[in-house]
C-alpha cells in the first residue's frame, strides 16, 4: 500500500501543478507566445509528432555515438594512468580544466577547427567533451579503491601487476564504473542539445535545433512541446541503464 | 628445532612515533602462539612484519619466504565481493600460476575442510559473517602454509560463532600443523587457543610476560573449564593488568 502511494505521488503532484497551470492560463487569459497552456502544448506534440521523433532520433543517435566514444576514451586513459601514479598527477587536473569549462564557451572553437561545414562533427566532440569526466574520474577512482586489505593479499600472493589489474583492481571498479557511465548518459544528451544550439541548422536536425528554431518563430508552445520529448528521452535513457546496473550489480556481488 | 619465523630486537617507527619494539618473538613449527595486548601496542605490525608485508625499521626479521608458506587472515573475511567462495579460495593457488581446475579442485577440498562444501558458488554476500571467516581461512590454508597469521580474525563474530570458529581452527591447525601467530584482544580466547600466551605493553609494544598454557593441542570445549584455563587465564590477565598499570 505505502508503496504503491510512493509510485502515485510524484503523478499527483505532477497533475495537480499542471491543472494549476492550465487554470491559471485559463483564467489570466496569459498570451500563449509568453505561456501556452498544458492542452496547448499537448497539442504542439500531438501536431509536431513526426518531426519532433525524427528530430528525437538525431539527438539520441549522436549522443549515443558521443556516448561511446568518451567511455572508450575515458576508460582507456583511466586505466593508463591508474597504474602510474606520475600519469594521474599529470593528467588529473586537465580533465578537471575540461570538466569545469563551459561546453558553450567552447563550442564556437570546437566548430571553427572541425571544420565550418562538418557541424555534425563538432556536435558529437563537445558531447564528447561534457561525457568524458564521469566517466574518467569513475573508472579512475574505483580503479584505485579496492580493499587494501585485498591488495595486501595480491601482494603476499606474489601477484604482477597484470593479475592485480585484471583479477583485483578491474572488478573492484565495477560499480563506479557502472555509475560513471549512468551519468555520462545523461550529459552526453545534455552536451548534444547545447552543442545543436551552437552549430544551428546546419548539422542533423535535433532537438536543440526545434528548440532554437521555434524560439526564433516565438512558437513558444512548440518550444515546450520540443522540451517534453527531450526530457522524456533521457528519462527513459535514464531508467534503462539504472535498471541495467541494477541487473549487472546483481550478477557482480551475487544478490 | 630451527625456528620457523624469528623477529630480533625488531622495532617499527611511523612518523606519528614508535609502534613497536624493541621486541622479539621466535616460532618454533607447529606451535600456536596468542598476541595480547592493549589497542595499538603494535600486535598487528608484528603480524605485518612476519607476513613480510612491512619491513622494521631496525631489527631482523627470518621467515620462510617461499611463495604460499605464509597465509594472513585479516579481521574481516578480505574476500572478492565479485567471486564465489570457490574462486576466492582459488585465487593464492591461481596467482601462483596453477591451472585453474587444479586449483579449483584443491580449492574445493579446502572449503570442504572448513564444511562449507555446501556453499562453493555463494558469493560473499549470500554468507554469514562466520561463514565469510571460514572461507578465509579455507583460502588461507589451500597452499599449505607452515606459519599461519590471524590477526584478530574473530573480533567483528558474536561468542557463539567465535567459539565454534576457535575449535574448527584447532582441527585445521591438528590436519598440517602449521605454526600459528593469533592475535586476539580477548585472554580466554587466547588461552584456549594458544601453547603460548605473549602479552605486550602498550604501545610502543614490547614483551611484558607470558604464560605457557600447558595442555595439548586441540582443545575440547569442556578445556574452558578446566583448573589449567582457570590459571593461565588468570596469570595473563595479571601480566596484562601490570602491562597497562606500567604504561
Amino acid at each position: 500500500m505505502s508503496r504503491l502511494r510512493s509510485i502515485l505521488a510524484p503523478w499527483i503532484l505532477a497533475a495537480l501543478l499542471l491543472a494549476i497551470w492550465e487554470a491559471s492560463c485559463r483564467i489570466f487569459a496569459v498570451p500563449s507566445y509568453l505561456l501556452p497552456a498544458p492542452s496547448a502544448v499537448a497539442v504542439a506534440v500531438a501536431q509536431n509528432l513526426p518531426l519532433l521523433a525524427s528530430s528525437a532520433w538525431n539527438t539520441l543517435a549522436v549522443a549515443i555515438i558521443a556516448w561511446v566514444c568518451a567511455s572508450l576514451t575515458a576508460s582507456s586513459i583511466a586505466l593508463a594512468v591508474s597504474v602510474n601514479q606520475l600519469a594521474e598527477d599529470a593528467v588529473r587536473p586537465l580533465a578537471v580544466v575540461l570538466q569545469v569549462t563551459p561546453v558553450v564557451a567552447i563550442a564556437p572553437l570546437v566548430n571553427i577547427w572541425v571544420g565550418l561545414e562538418h557541424p555534425e562533427r563538432g556536435v558529437i566532440l563537445l558531447a564528447v567533451v561534457v561525457a568524458f569526466f564521469p566517466i574518467f574520474s569513475g573508472a579512475l577512482t574505483g580503479l584505485k579503491a579496492a580493499d587494501p586489505d585485498l591488495e595486501r593479499l595480491f601482494d603476499l600472493y606474489g601477484a604482477n601487476r597484470l593479475q592485480r589489474l585484471l583479477r583485483l583492481r578491474l572488478p573492484s571498479a565495477v560499480p563506479q564504473i557502472l555509475e560513471g557511465h549512468k551519468v555520462a548518459a545523461g550529459l552526453a544528451i545534455v552536451g548534444t542539445v547545447v552543442a545543436e544550439f551552437v552549430a544551428g541548422s546546419g548539422g542533423a536536425q535535433g532537438l536543440g535545433w526545434r528548440i532554437t528554431e521555434a524560439s526564433h518563430r516565438l512558437q513558444t508552445a512548440r518550444m515546450l512541446a520540443a522540451l517534453f520529448v527531450l526530457a522524456a528521452m533521457a528519462l527513459t535513457l535514464y531508467a534503462l541503464l539504472q535498471r541495467a546496473e541494477q541487473i549487472i550489480l546483481r550478477r557482480w556481488r551475487g544478490r | 628445532m630451527s625456528p620457523i619465523a624469528e623477529l630480533s630486537a625488531v622495532e617499527v617507527d611511523y612518523p606519528r612515533g614508535r609502534a613497536l619494539g624493541p621486541f622479539d618473538l621466535t616460532l618454533s613449527p607447529g606451535e600456536i602462539v596468542a598476541l595480547v595486548g592493549p589497542s595499538g601496542c603494535g600486535k598487528s605490525t608484528a603480524l605485518r612484519l612476519l607476513a613480510g608485508l612491512e619491513q622494521p625499521t631496525r631489527g631482523t626479521v627470518r621467515r620462510a619466504s617461499g611463495r604460499g608458506e605464509t597465509s594472513v587472515v585479516f579481521q574481516a573475511p578480505t574476500l572478492m565481493p565479485w567471486a564465489s567462495a570457490i574462486d576466492n579460495v582459488a585465487l593464492p593457488l591461481e596467482l601462483a600460476g596453477e591451472a585453474k581446475a587444479a586449483a579449483r579442485h584443491k580449492a574445493a577440498a579446502a572449503l570442504a575442510r572448513v564444511k562449507l562444501d555446501g556453499a562453493l558458488a555463494a558469493k560473499p554476500a549470500q554468507l554469514s559473517g562466520g561463514m565469510a571467516m571460514r572461507v578465509s581461512l579455507a583460502r588461507a590454508l589451500v597452499t599449505n602454509p607452515r606459519l599461519l597469521l590471524l590477526d584478530e580474525p574473530f573480533a567483528a563474530l558474536d561468542e557463539i560463532t567465535r567459539r565454534a570458529l576457535a575449535e574448527d581452527v584447532h582441527a585445521l591447525w591438528s590436519q598440517s600443523r602449521p605454526a600459528i601467530v593469533f592475535v586476539t584482544h580477548n585472554v580466554e580466547e587466547a588461552v584456549f587457543m594458544a601453547s603460548r600466551v605473549v602479552v605486550m605493553t602498550r604501545g610502543p609494544g614490547r614483551l611484558a610476560g607470558e604464560t605457557a598454557v600447558d595442555a595439548p593441542l586441540p582443545r575440547p570445549p569442556g578445556f574452558r573449564t578446566t583448573a589449567v584455563f582457570r590459571n593461565a587465564a588468570e596469570a595473563t590477565s595479571r601480566t596484562l593488568d601490570a602491562a597497562m598499570a606500567a604504561a
